[in-house]
C-alpha cells in the first residue's frame, strides 16, 4: 500500500471520481534511482516499442491511404486520387454485402456453437480426474495444433463428391445420397465450412474457458448447494457471472478470428456458390485483380468491421480487462 | 561437483564446435567467390524436365552463365500472381519466366516483360506452331519465346461410340456427343468448376461458333467490346447449359475440373471427354499401379476437339507455356542466350517425351520416340493448328473470373440470358463500377 502524499494539489471534485486521477493523487514520489531505472527501461524497451508501432501502423495507414486512389498495380502511370470513391462503389455493390452477410453468418453461428461444445469440453477437463487430466486436456487440444490449411483440405477430402465418404457413411440420413455435391451450393458448402470451423477452434474457447472456471472459487458452489441451490442455479447463478471476463475473452478472440476467416473458405470453395467471405473479397480485390485502392477500401472496411465487433463484445459484457478483475460495473 | 564437471565438459565441446564453425566461416569467406551469372528461371510446377534443362543449357554455356529454377505455385493464377507481384516491384532476379499465355499482355502492356531482340525472335520461330506463335505476341510484337504448347483433345471411349454409330475418324459436334451419351445413359467428362477451365471452355466454344469473347481485346478498359450477346455467345451458352441441366455431366459437374473430369471418363459412366493430353500417361501409370482395368487404354480413342457445327472447324483450347525476360533483370542478354537453348526442338522433343508436355514446335514432333509415347501426337499438331488463344487482354483475369462467376454451375446457365448479363458484368468490372 502506497502513503498519500501530504503535498497533494487541489483538483476538481469531478475529476476525482476518474479512477485515473485517483490513481494519480496516491502516486508516491519517486526516487532518483527509481526515475533512472524507469528512463533505463525506456532506453531498452524504446526500440522494440517503435518499431511494434510501425509495424502495427504502417501498413493500416498505408492502406488508408492507397483506399483512396484508383490504383491498378500493373498501370502504376494511371494511379488518380479519387477521395472516397472505392467506399462508395463497395457499399453500393450487392458483393460486398453478401459476403459481409456470409461472414456475420459464419461468426455468429461457430461462436455460439463453439462457446456452448467450448464449455462442455471445459467443464470435462476441470472434472476429469488427476490421473487423467493431462490426457484428456491434450485430446481435446489436438485439432487446435492442426494448421487450418490442412484441417481444410482433411474437410474437403471428406465431402468432395469424388473422394470424400461421408455420402457414403451418412447415406441413411435424409437429404444425403452418393449425388449429393456438398460444394456445389452455398447451404451444404457453408455448413462443411463451418463444421470444420468448430472443429478446428472449439478446443481454443474451452482452454480459455478453463482458465476461467479454474478461477471460480468452489467455496462458492458449495455455498450454493448447501443453500439449495440445484446444478442449472449454480451453473447461471455462480459459475457464470464469475467468469464472465473469460467468457468475455473467448468470445471476443473467437469473433475476431473467425470474423476473418479466409482459408478454409479458400480452400474447399473459393468463394463459389454464395460463400464468399470478406477476407476472401479483399483478397481477391487486392492479389487476385491488382486492383491496390479498391482492395485496401475492402481491408480497411474489414478492419473497421473487426474494431466495431470489439467494441460491440467490451460494451456487452461490461469487462473492465485493465482492472485486472472480471465483472466489475 | 560431477555435475559441475560434465557440465564444464559441455560448455567446452560447445566452444570448440564454435570455434570450428568460425573457422570454416572465415575458410569459406576467404575461398575465391564463384563469378559465375546466375540466371533464376522462374517455372511452373512439372516432372522435373524444367531443372533438366536448366541442368543441361549450364552446361552447354560452359561458364557463361549459371540457371536455376525456382518452382512457381500450382495453379496458373497463383502463378501470374506471385509473378505480378515481383515484376511490378521491380525484382532484379526475374530473368527468365515460365508464363501461361493469357496473362502475358498483362504484363506486357506496363513494359514489365523485356522484347526478345529480333535475332533470338527469329532463331527461335522459325517452325512455331501458329497458335502458339499468336499466345507470344501482343500488340503484333513477339514479346515471349513459345516453350511447349498445350491443346484439348475429344477422348472417347471407343465401345460407346461405336454403339452410338459415330464416325470418330471425321469431326464431330457437340450435339452429336450429347445425343449418344444421353441414349447410352453415360456421362460427359467436360469441366465446370468455377475455375479458369470454364474461360477455356467457353471460349472453345464460342469461337468454334464463329465468335469471340472479346471483340477488341487490345482496346483499353472503358472502351472494351463483349461478343458474348450474339448467336454465338448463345449457341456456347447452350451446349453448356443442356449439359448442365440434363445431368450429362454427372452430379459433380459444378465442382469438376480437368482431374475429376479424367476421374470420371475412367470410371463405368465415361463416354466422352474434353481435356489436355496429361490424361494419357496418367491412365496408363493407374493402369499400371493396377488402380484401372488393364483393358481400359484399348477402349479409349482421341480426336480433334468437338466443333459446334457440322462442317465448321473446332477451336480446341490453346495451352502451354511461354518464356519471358523481366524487364528489371540484370542479365537480359545471357537470358535470352539461355531461352535459345531452352526452346530449341530438342530439348522440346525431350520435355514432351519425358514430362508430357507437347512442342510448339512442329519440326519437335518429327523424332520417333514422340509417337512411341504419344500415339495421338499428329492429333496433338493438328490440334495446336486450329487452336484458339483465350481472349489476350491486359484485363484477362476480370474477363475469366467474371465468365466463371456467370457460367458456373453450368445447370444455373440460361442461354437467353447469360451471355448478356455477363457482359454487362464485365463491363461494369472494368469501369470500375462493380466488384467482383
Amino acid at each position: 500500500m502506497t502513503s498519500v502524499p501530504t503535498n497533494v494539489p487541489a483538483v476538481d471534485p469531478d475529476a476525482a471520481e476518474d479512477p485515473s486521477a485517483r490513481r494519480g493523487r496516491r502516486r508516491a514520489p519517486r526516487s532518483e534511482r527509481s526515475r533512472a531505472e524507469a528512463r533505463l527501461g525506456w532506453w531498452l524497451a524504446g526500440p522494440a516499442f517503435i518499431i511494434m508501432v510501425a509495424v502495427i501502423f504502417y501498413p493500416v495507414l498505408q492502406a488508408l491511404w492507397d483506399s483512396l486512389f484508383n490504383y491498378r498495380l500493373t498501370a502504376p502511370d494511371e494511379r488518380e486520387f479519387i477521395g472516397l470513391q472505392n467506399y462508395a462503389t463497395i457499399l453500393a455493390d450487392g458483393v460486398f454485402w453478401s459476403a459481409l452477410g456470409v461472414t456475420a453468418l459464419i461468426t455468429v453461428v461457430t461462436v455460439f456453437v463453439e462457446l456452448i461444445l467450448g464449455f462442455a469440453l471445459a467443464m470435462i477437463m476441470h472434472k476429469a480426474i488427476k490421473a487423467t487430466r493431462g490426457l484428456v486436456r491434450t485430446v481435446i487440444l489436438v485439432p487446435y495444433g492442426i494448421i487450418t490449411v490442412v484441417s481444410a483440405f482433411s474437410w474437403y477430402y471428406m465431402f468432395s463428391i469424388d473422394s470424400g465418404f461421408i455420402n457414403n457413411w451418412f447415406s441413411w440420413l435424409p437429404g444425403i445420397d452418393a449425388e449429393l455435391n456438398w460444394f456445389a451450393q452455398g447451404s451444404t458448402a457453408l455448413l462443411v465450412i463451418m463444421f470444420s470451423e468448430i472443429w478446428k477452434t472449439t478446443p481454443f474457447i474451452s482452454l480459455l474457458l478453463l482458465a476461467g472456471l479454474a478461477q471460480v472459487p468452489d467455496d462458492l458452489s458449495e455455498a450454493a448447494a448447501v443453500d439449495g441451490a440445484n446444478w442449472w442455479q449454480r451453473l447461471w447463478r455462480v459459475i457464470l457471472p464469475n467468469m464472465k471476463a473469460a467468457i468475455m475473452v473467448a468470445v471476443l478472440f473467437r469473433a475476431l478470428d473467425a470474423f476473418r476467416v479466409f482459408d478454409s473458405v479458400f480452400i474447399m470453395t473459393n468463394g463459389a456458390y454464395g460463400t464468399e467471405v470478406l477476407s476472401l473479397l479483399a483478397y481477391r480485390t487486392s492479389i487476385g485483380r491488382l486492383e491496390i485502392g479498391l482492395g485496401s477500401a475492402v481491408s480497411v472496411v474489414l478492419f473497421l468491421c473487426v474494431g466495431i465487433i470489439a467494441l460491440i463484445a467490451v460494451k456487452v459484457f461490461n469487462v473492465d480487462l485493465a482492472g485486472g478483475r472480471g465483472g466489475r460495473k | 561437483m560431477r555435475q559441475f564437471r560434465r557440465s564444464g565438459g559441455s560448455a567446452r565441446r560447445w566452444a570448440g564446435v564454435a570455434v570450428t564453425a568460425t573457422a570454416a566461416l572465415v575458410i569459406a569467406g576467404c575461398a575465391p567467390a564463384d563469378d559465375t551469372p546466375v540466371l533464376t528461371w522462374y517455372t511452373n510446377p512439372d516432372d522435373g524436365g524444367q531443372a533438366e534443362i536448366a541442368q543441361q543449357c549450364t552446361e552447354q554455356a560452359e561458364g557463361a552463365y549459371r540457371i536455376e529454377t525456382s518452382v512457381l505455385p500450382n495453379e496458373a493464377a497463383s502463378q501470374r500472381e506471385q509473378l505480378t507481384r515481383r515484376l511490378a516491384a521491380g525484382d532484379t532476379s526475374m530473368d527468365i519466366m515460365s508464363l501461361d499465355p493469357p496473362f502475358i499482355p498483362e504484363l506486357a502492356e506496363p513494359g514489365f516483360l523485356a522484347v526478345p531482340p529480333s535475332d533470338v525472335v527469329e532463331a527461335t520461330t522459325k517452325d512455331t506452331l501458329e497458335g502458339a506463335l499468336a499466345g507470344a505476341t501482343w500488340k503484333d510484337t513477339v514479346v515471349t519465346v513459345p516453350f511447349w504448347a498445350n491443346t484439348q483433345l475429344l477422348w472417347y471411349r471407343k465401345s460407346v461410340a461405336q454403339e452410338a454409330g459415330l464416325d470418330m475418324e471425321g469431326q464431330v459436334t457437340w450435339d452429336q456427343l450429347i445425343e449418344a451419351a444421353a441414349d447410352q445413359d453415360k456421362e460427359i467428362g467436360v469441366q465446370g468448376a468455377r475455375a479458369e477451365s470454364m474461360t477455356v471452355w467457353l471460349n472453345a466454344l464460342i469461337e468454334s461458333a464463329g465468335g469471340h469473347i472479346l471483340e477488341n481485346p487490345e482496346a483499353s478498359a472503358d472502351e472494351v467490346r463483349l461478343g458474348l450477346d450474339t448467336d454465338a455467345g448463345r449457341a456456347a451458352a447452350g451446349v453448356i447449359s443442356t449439359i448442365g441441366q440434363e445431368g450429362l455431366g454427372s452430379a459433380g459437374l459444378a465442382t469438376q475440373a480437368e482431374n475429376e473430369s479424367m476421374l470420371l471418363f475412367q470410371g463405368d459412366s465415361g463416354s466422352f471427354m474434353v481435356n489436355w493430353p496429361f490424361v494419357w500417361p496418367a491412365t496408363n501409370g493407374a493402369v499400371e499401379d493396377g488402380a484401372l482395368p488393364a483393358d481400359l487404354p484399348d477402349d479409349i480413342g482421341w480426336g480433334l476437339y468437338p466443333a459446334m457445327e457440322e462442317g465448321k472447324d473446332p477451336a480446341p483450347p490453346l495451352g502451354g507455356i511461354n518464356l519471358g525476360v523481366g524487364a528489371a533483370s540484370e542479365h537480359q542478354d545471357l537470358a535470352w542466350d539461355a531461352v535459345q537453348c531452352i526452346v530449341t526442338p530438342e530439348h522440346q522433343t525431350q520435355y514432351f517425351v519425358t514430362n508430357g508436355n507437347p512442342p510448339s514446335s512442329a519440326s519437335a514432333f518429327d523424332d520417333p520416340s514422340v509417337e512411341e509415347k504419344f500415339p495421338m501426337a499428329p492429333v496433338i499438331r493438328d490440334s495446336l493448328d486450329l487452336a484458339k488463344p483465350r481472349p489476350q487482354t491486359p484485363y484477362y483475369n476480370e474477363v475469366s473470373t467474371a465468365i466463371q462467376q456467370r457460367f458456373t454451375p453450368p445447370s444455373s446457365v440460361n442461354p437467353e440470358t447469360t451471355p448478356a448479363e455477363t457482359g454487362q458484368f464485365i463491363q461494369e468490372v472494368l469501369r470500375g463500377e462493380s466488384l467482383l
